[in-house]
């Protein structure tokens, strides 16, 4: 480790809309629609000399039981236009959105990230996310037809289309999901090709990022669980030709800031509860054992019955793993540790990965990037819009103290802040 | 006082990828006080240019009242992913947006997407009618309060406020609702580009589609029409289809060198309006010619008391005379308030 110089931390800024991390009951909570707040968040996020700032993206709203899941902030833009829009009051932040590889066509798609990095100076990216449900399918053309299995075969000749189009000349594809011919109408994008981030988990998702994507948004936020998945993903890098530093590996993390680390510990406490409800902790139970369960008490035992596995209870969010699993551990946890339904919920689901006083968790985020647990974080706040304030002010300061985070920007576009180099044409 | 004219521009300028371009053509039809501009687009290689909508996100929030107003076509396209990204616009423009429906007839355009093949444009008109119906039923689906925030009962959405639009046509179902809530205008402003030719009779199903789409979605009418005369029987013709809410403004040429060409403009502009609302000018050089606007041909209608000083409304409705429409989901309630999101946005702005 000491044998060679600091890694660079690379750091996004998640915004904090749709997304059950969110907080919305806090009285500092604002719209999570109204362009302010997506401003606010991008200008707060340049001026603590962020790499990017993120949108995901979510193409159905979330049922439970046939019903509009009323209890997380819903209500999203299309992540292209606001991003257009921030670039216009922005100069140097990376702006990535979230597009769904399924619901959408490539020639189309390379024509609007090759005119937002146009607009932006070069600072456009695609997180490539990919979909199968036909739940989702509803709202669209194309409809449910997608197997789990053709996913990441799509997105692939997707994104290896899109690259041919955003390099430029004529472009004839035949392939067993496109075929096309055709030639965008303008030139080729400042950074060559905008970045490609990758977020998916299993073993063709890993394969996917290692063959094509510049980022990997993971969700491996312990240290030992980290290393483990950057050990994994970098080694299937030369396989592509490809070196370790080319795919930068940046988990979804969250972070509680104190002057003490009691008063973060107490408050981290806190937006656990505010982000687990009495009701929201019964919808977790609902997604596990894929029955309902509203009629189950928060603050009794977990359910008795065993999950109903494949169940379509709940429609419209990414699914978890094995439901006979995930309940087993869950009860062993509950037993172990005496835990009511909520408790246990609020237990399990804790993705609070950051929690202390400033010089804490600035020490903590760079253990874990100079011990290779990961090349960076994308921040996910809990407050929309001034979540980001805190962390900007008094961690980013600390991590250029430590001389592993940049002071000013070196270049213009995303790449350069990523250290990628502009890819030659194929 | 005289009969105030509407006035819009186009600024395409094939070849242009810079926002500084387009920012400065988007300062000169603001300090005109247009009611908007518009962007062309489509999936032909030719001319060079970026995707129209993602060229006015990059505008809005450098501009304060103009009316962006981008083409976005409806053959190749989801009509989801349209009506969210107008409705996107809407809310980082403050309600500014609206939306000039076009289609893709041609075979390379066809081939670019390689899902099906070339239809007549009768065909392509009616999908894009069903296109503009999803987007609409789409902004509907939200409720204007349906967002409740309710901590007592840790509700964020009254759910009953947001409803399915089960749109199933020959082209595309939509089940809804919207991931987006319902936009400031609560429905951007459509736009639909009409030819004398299309209304005469006898004129092809093409043409006759795409008068019905218009007629049917349209608030407001690009119509190209040579001379007065054509102006006024087509745009009676329109009225008689649409009824009196269609704004529609002829296509004008503005090729403004010269004292002489700016003053045949103003004329033209002044005396040529039988039957139109106003007039959508067709820059030859839009630098050029959108600075001459501002400087010359606006101040002189102004003089004569024909077009406003400034814009005296925040959103594209505003300046067109266009009421906020009332949702077709929501129980019928007295005369919709203003979206107080929008009003809160502009203070926001403004200090
Ligand atoms: C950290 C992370 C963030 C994600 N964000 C989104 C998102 O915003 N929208 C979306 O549709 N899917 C999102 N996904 C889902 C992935 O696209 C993918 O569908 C899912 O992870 C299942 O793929 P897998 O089997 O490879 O893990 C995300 C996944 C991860 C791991």
């Amino acid at each position: 480790m000491t044998d060679r110089p600091l890694k660079q931390i690379h750091l996004a800024a998640h915004f904090p809309g749709v997304n059950n991390t969110t907080v919305w009951t806090d009285p500092a909570s604002r719209s999570q629609i109204e362009f302010a707040s997506f401003r606010h968040l991008a200008e707060t996020a340049e001026r603590g000399r962020f790499d990017f700032f993120f949108l995901a993206e979510g193409l159905r709203l979330r049922e439970v039981n046939g019903l509009i899941h009323d209890l997380d902030v819903v209500g999203r833009p299309e992540s292209i236009t606001v991003l257009g829009a921030l670039a216009a009051v922005t100069t140097h932040l990376g702006l990535a959105a979230t597009v769904n590889a399924t619901f959408n066509e490539p020639y189309e798609l390379a024509r609007r990230f090759a005119s937002l990095d146009h607009l932006s100076g070069g600072r456009a990216a695609w997180n490539v996310v990919t979909s199968s449900d036909a739940f989702t399918g509803e709202n669209f053309r194309r409809g449910g037809f997608l197997d789990r299995a053709d996913r990441y075969t799509r997105a692939a000749e997707f994104v290896q289309l899109a690259r041919e189009f955003w390099d430029g000349g004529l472009v004839r594809h035949s392939g067993p999901q496109f075929d096309v011919e055709g030639r965008l109408s303008l030139p080729r994008p400042p950074q060559g090709h905008p970045v490609v981030i990758q977020a998916g988990d299993s073993d063709e998702g890993r394969e996917f990022a290692a063959a094509t994507a510049d980022i990997i948004f993971s969700r491996h936020s312990t240290l030992t669980a980290g290393q483990a998945f950057h050990t994994d993903v970098k080694r299937r890098l030369a396989a592509y030709g490809r070196k370790p530093d080319e795919l930068k590996i940046m988990p979804g993390v969250t972070y509680v800031l104190g002057d003490t680390d009691e008063e973060a510990t107490e408050r981290a406490a806190e937006i656990r509860r505010a982000q687990v409800g009495p009701r929201t902790a019964i919808a977790y139970l609902e997604q596990v054992w894929g029955i309902d369960l509203s009629d189950h008490d928060p603050d009794g035992p977990l359910p008795t019955a065993d999950p109903v596995v494949d169940s379509t209870v709940v429609q419209g969010r990414t699914r978890i793993g094995d439901p006979l699993e995930i309940a087993a551990r869950w009860r062993a946890v509950a037993a172990e540790k005496r835990l009511s339904s909520r408790e246990l919920v609020i237990e399990v689901t804790g993705r609070q990965s950051f929690i202390g006083t400033p010089a804490a968790v600035a020490e903590q985020l760079d253990a874990y990037v100079q011990n290779d647990a990961a090349d960076g974080f994308i921040l996910v706040p809990h407050l929309t819009p001034g979540g980001l304030d805190d962390f900007v002010d008094q961690v980013v300061p600390l991590l250029q103290e430590r001389g592993v985070f940049r002071t000013e920007y070196t270049g213009t576009t995303l790449r350069d802040h990523l250290g990628l180099p502009v890819p030659g044409r194929r | 006082m005289p009969r105030q004219l509407h006035l819009s521009a186009a600024v395409d300028s094939p070849g242009r990828f810079d926002a500084g371009h387009f920012t400065a053509l988007a300062r000169h039809a603001e300090r005109a006080a247009l009611d908007f501009v518009t962007l062309d687009d489509s999936y032909a290689p030719e001319p060079h240019r970026l995707d129209a909508l993602a060229t006015f996100a990059r505008l809005a929030p450098l501009t304060r009242g103009l009316g962006l107003v981008p083409t976005v076509t409806t053959t190749h396209t989801e009509p989801f992913h349209t009506s969210i990204s107008v409705n996107t616009l809407d809310w980082v423009s403050e309600g500014r947006a609206g939306w000039l429906i076009g289609i893709s007839d041609t075979e390379a355009q066809a081939r670019a997407f390689g899902r099906k093949g070339v239809a007549p444009a009768d065909e392509l008109w009616a999908e894009a009618a069903d296109a503009a119906e999803v987007a609409a039923r789409l902004w509907d689906s939200w409720e204007d309060d349906a967002e409740i925030r309710d901590v007592a009962t840790g509700r964020f959405i009254d759910r009953g406020k947001l409803h399915y639009i089960d749109f199933a046509g020959p082209h595309f179902s939509v089940r809804g609702p919207s991931i987006t809530p319902r936009p400031p205008q609560g429905r951007p402003v459509i736009a639909v580009p009409v030819s004398a030719a299309d209304l005469a009779p006898g004129a092809p199903a093409g043409s006759r589609a795409r008068v019905e789409t218009a007629a049917r979605y349209a608030d407001v009418v690009l119509l190209d029409a040579p001379g007065p005369a054509a102006r006024l029987t087509a745009a009676t013709e329109l009225r008689l289809r649409a009824g009196e809410g269609l704004r529609i403004l002829a296509r004008l040429t503005a090729d403004l060198p010269d004292g002489a060409s700016i003053s045949a403009l103003i004329r033209e502009v002044t005396e040529g309006g039988g039957g139109v609302d106003g007039f959508h000018l067709v820059p030859a050089d839009p630098a050029r010619d959108l600075a001459a606007v501002a400087d010359h041909v606006v101040p002189a209608l102004r003089e004569r008391g024909l077009f406003r000083t400034g814009y005296t409304g925040t959103t594209l409705r505003d300046h067109l005379g266009l009421g906020r429409p009332a949702n077709r989901y929501a129980p019928a309630t007295p005369a919709p308030a203003a979206p107080t999101a929008t009003a809160a946005a502009h203070a926001e702005v403004t200090r």
